[in-house]
């Protein structure tokens, strides 16, 4: 017979481990001989035994453990939460928040969530992103130098305040969209769970430097037009996965990454160069993301293209009454553009602004070919794009 | 479909899952549990014998005066299941460990630290064997009382943990605690490891029942006995509901555990041969 020998350990000091794992070695029905000179050791394992459904046996001053049942049909269901290494193609909801691979016990309550499948979610390209996306954080607080010197005039540095309130109001909606997406999406789709908790970390971060060279040198932030706001408001009532992923991140966050590459060549000081440069950056991961991710649903299934030109058309016809970008933003990147307030400035930057549409558009044209979409189509989806430019 | 209605004591807020659970998994299998929830034992009791439940969760001194009650009346009530976890329960002396205290002899004219007045396990029971063992309790030993959940028949162990915490404080010369407690108490750390010495404890008893009416319908009873007896732990359904109740399984109900707890029912007058209550000072 097996023996447990546990000294002078005390089943109310830990004994139960070394004896459990005795048990583990033998079938139910089997005893299991307890030494032991603890002075309660016989009072301990009769409770400990009648509360584990085994058996305590202490005929002929031999304390015996017989195995019972209990341990043993705890786990007779358990099953695999799928495969440490992959994600599977469907997320069992009975997993609930298990860890992927984890053996999970039968029972307890499913998770309430709406992507279960892989490849709804999914892009192969996110292990990698996340991991570039860990490493590339930074600090609001040291990454930006907010004691530079500016000599900004005051008409730009109203241009740039109105900018930077777009912008805030943008990046609100960035960051509500991945974070609702989040809250339905099956933990098993780790890597995809947490690219997009850093991503609505890095829009926080977004949100937090851009309020705070709005207020840099002003008391008051500038307009937040109705148009701009109808445009971000059909993002965020975008219900499906993909869906959200295209247009947010292909379509607006990839025109958002020209929009501050713009403004980090046109700035007026280093402050708005760091804040637009920063983010430019964790936005072109963003947009990684959507496109690979738009691609891999694509390439599963090639009639969803048909799909993702109805979300643009639907998004486009319900927006076609709306002023989109508020005039006042136009009107700044202009000036922005410009420097100044004399006429060859003002041609200078309109004829920028004018550049900076059209490689917004070039850019929405390559992301949408790579995704599958033919050139004419690309092209004419492009088009559609809301002049919120998000 | 006839419906069984029984009665269980809320001692605490999971006993409505357990229930709610029970009866849901029992209507999966087509038939129908209700229950009634009293705050104390002993109108459960009454109720049981007065027909207005048909089955009973009961403690075991709410067994000892079911069984009272009903014989008085000419009738019989009838232990049908229990838990695996409610056999052979042992209560233990404790003393501190640096205490000269050595066996249950010493006691006299010492403070000994027990339960709530109507816990069998950790006050009628323990103070019976005493007694027998020799203890004058009447006389110089001390018995302090720790008084929580009174009504709950012990279910409540806050009395027996502040007996506990009073043992290692000093305010106590030894304190009655159930061999699951004792333990209890040593892995949450109210007991630290090699604090407490057991210089005594009482024979094997038994704990809770499921009772049966003495007008319930037998055949009824015995499909609602049937149905808990299969209850499997690996059956993922039922085996949270099990876990709350503290059992691996439902075992056939067994009396023989009682005797102890009539004999020291007797001695401390808790109840009367007719199940009238007589312990002094008892408020439910
Ligand atoms: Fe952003
Ligand atoms: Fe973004």
């Amino acid at each position: 017979m097996t023996t447990c020998d546990l000294e002078d350990l005390g089943l109310d000091e830990g004994g139960h481990l070394p004896l459990s794992r005795a048990l583990a070695g033998v079938p139910a029905g089997t005893g299991v001989a307890v030494r032991g000179s603890h002075p309660a050791l016989a009072l301990h394992l009769g409770a400990w035994c009648r509360a584990k459904g085994h058996r305590l046996d202490s005929t002929g001053g031999v304390l015996r453990v017989v195995r019972g049942t209990a341990d043993g049909d705890r786990w007779a269901g358990a099953v695999r939460a799928g495969d440490a290494a992959r994600p599977a193609e469907h997320a069992a909801p009975a997993w609930g928040l298990a860890a992927r691979g984890a053996l999970v016990e039968a029972g307890g309550p499913p998770l309430s969530v709406d992507w279960v499948d892989r490849d709804l979610v999914w892009a192969d390209v996110a292990p990698r992103l996340y991991a570039n996306a860990s490493a590339a954080q930074w600090d609001p607080a040291t990454a930006v130098d907010w004691t530079a010197r500016s000599d900004v005039p005051p008409d730009i540095e109203d241009a740039v305040v109105q900018v930077m309130t777009y912008l805030v109001e943008n990046e609100q909606a960035a960051l509500v969209i991945p974070a609702r997406l989040l809250s339905r999406l099956h933990p098993h789709f780790r890597e995809v769970m947490q690219l997009l908790a850093v991503q609505v970390a890095d829009e926080a971060r977004h949100v937090e430097v851009f309020t705070r060279r709005a207020l840099l040198h002003r008391e008051a932030l500038g307009r937040s037009g109705a148009g701009g706001r109808a445009s971000l408001q059909t993002l965020v009532g975008e219900h499906d996965f993909t869906m959200a992923s295209f247009l947010l991140s292909v379509l607006g966050e990839g025109t958002f990454v020209d929009l501050l590459r713009f403004l980090n060549l046109h700035a007026p000081d280093a402050v708005t160069a760091d804040v637009t440069r920063l983010a430019a950056r964790d936005e072109a991961r963003h947009v990684a993301f959507g496109v690979a991710h738009t691609a891999h649903v694509a390439h599963t299934d090639p009639s969803f293209l048909g799909t993702l030109r109805a979300a643009v058309e639907r998004r486009h016809s319900a927006l076609a009454q709306t002023a989109g970008l508020n005039q006042e933003v136009f009107d700044s990147l202009v000036l922005l553009a410009a420097g100044s307030w004399a006429p060859s400035a003002i041609k200078r930057g309109w004829a920028a602004v004018q550049d900076l549409q059209r490689g917004m558009d070039e850019g929405r044209r390559r992301r949408l070919a790579y995704i599958g979409f033919p050139d004419d189509e690309a092209a004419e989806i492009s088009a559609l794009h809301t002049r919120n430019f998000m | 479909m006839t419906t069984l209605l029984l009665g269980a004591v809320a001692y605490d807020p999971k006993v409505v899952t357990i229930w709610e659970g029970f009866r849901a998994w029992l209507r999966r299998s087509d038939f129908d549990l209700d229950f009634v929830l009293y705050s104390h034992y002993e109108r459960q009791v009454e109720d049981l014998l007065d027909g207005r439940i048909d089955v009973a969760w009961n403690s075991p001194l709410a067994w000892v005066r079911a069984r009272r009650m009903a014989e008085a009346r000419g009738g019989a009530v009838r232990a049908v299941l229990m838990r695996d976890t409610d056999r052979d329960l042992v209560t233990a002396v404790a003393v501190r460990a640096d205490s000269d205290l050595q066996s249950l002899a010493d006691l006299a004219g010492r403070t000994i630290g027990v339960g709530a007045i109507d816990s069998p396990q950790a006050t009628l029971l323990p103070l019976s064997h005493l007694r027998a063992a020799g203890v004058d309790l009447d006389g110089p030993a001390h018995v302090r009382r720790f008084d929580v959940g009174v009504g709950l028949h012990g279910d409540h162990i806050g009395g027996e943990r502040d007996a506990a915490a009073a043992l290692v404080a000093g305010r106590l010369d030894a304190a009655c605690l159930t061999d699951g407690n004792l333990l209890l108490f040593g892995q949450e750390g109210t007991l630290p490891a090699g604090s407490v010495r057991v210089i005594g404890q009482t024979p094997a008893f038994d704990h809770c029942n499921m009772t049966a009416g003495p007008r319930a319908d037998a055949a009824l009873v015995e499909r609602f006995a049937d149905l808990l007896l299969a209850m499997s732990y690996a059956d993922e359904q039922v085996r949270p509901l099990l876990d709350l109740e503290g059992l691996t399984r439902w075992l056939p109900g067994r009396t023989e555990g009682y005797a102890a707890l009539e004999r020291a029912v007797d001695e401390s007058g808790f109840y009367d041969s007719e199940g009238r209550i007589g312990a002094r000072g008892y408020r439910p």
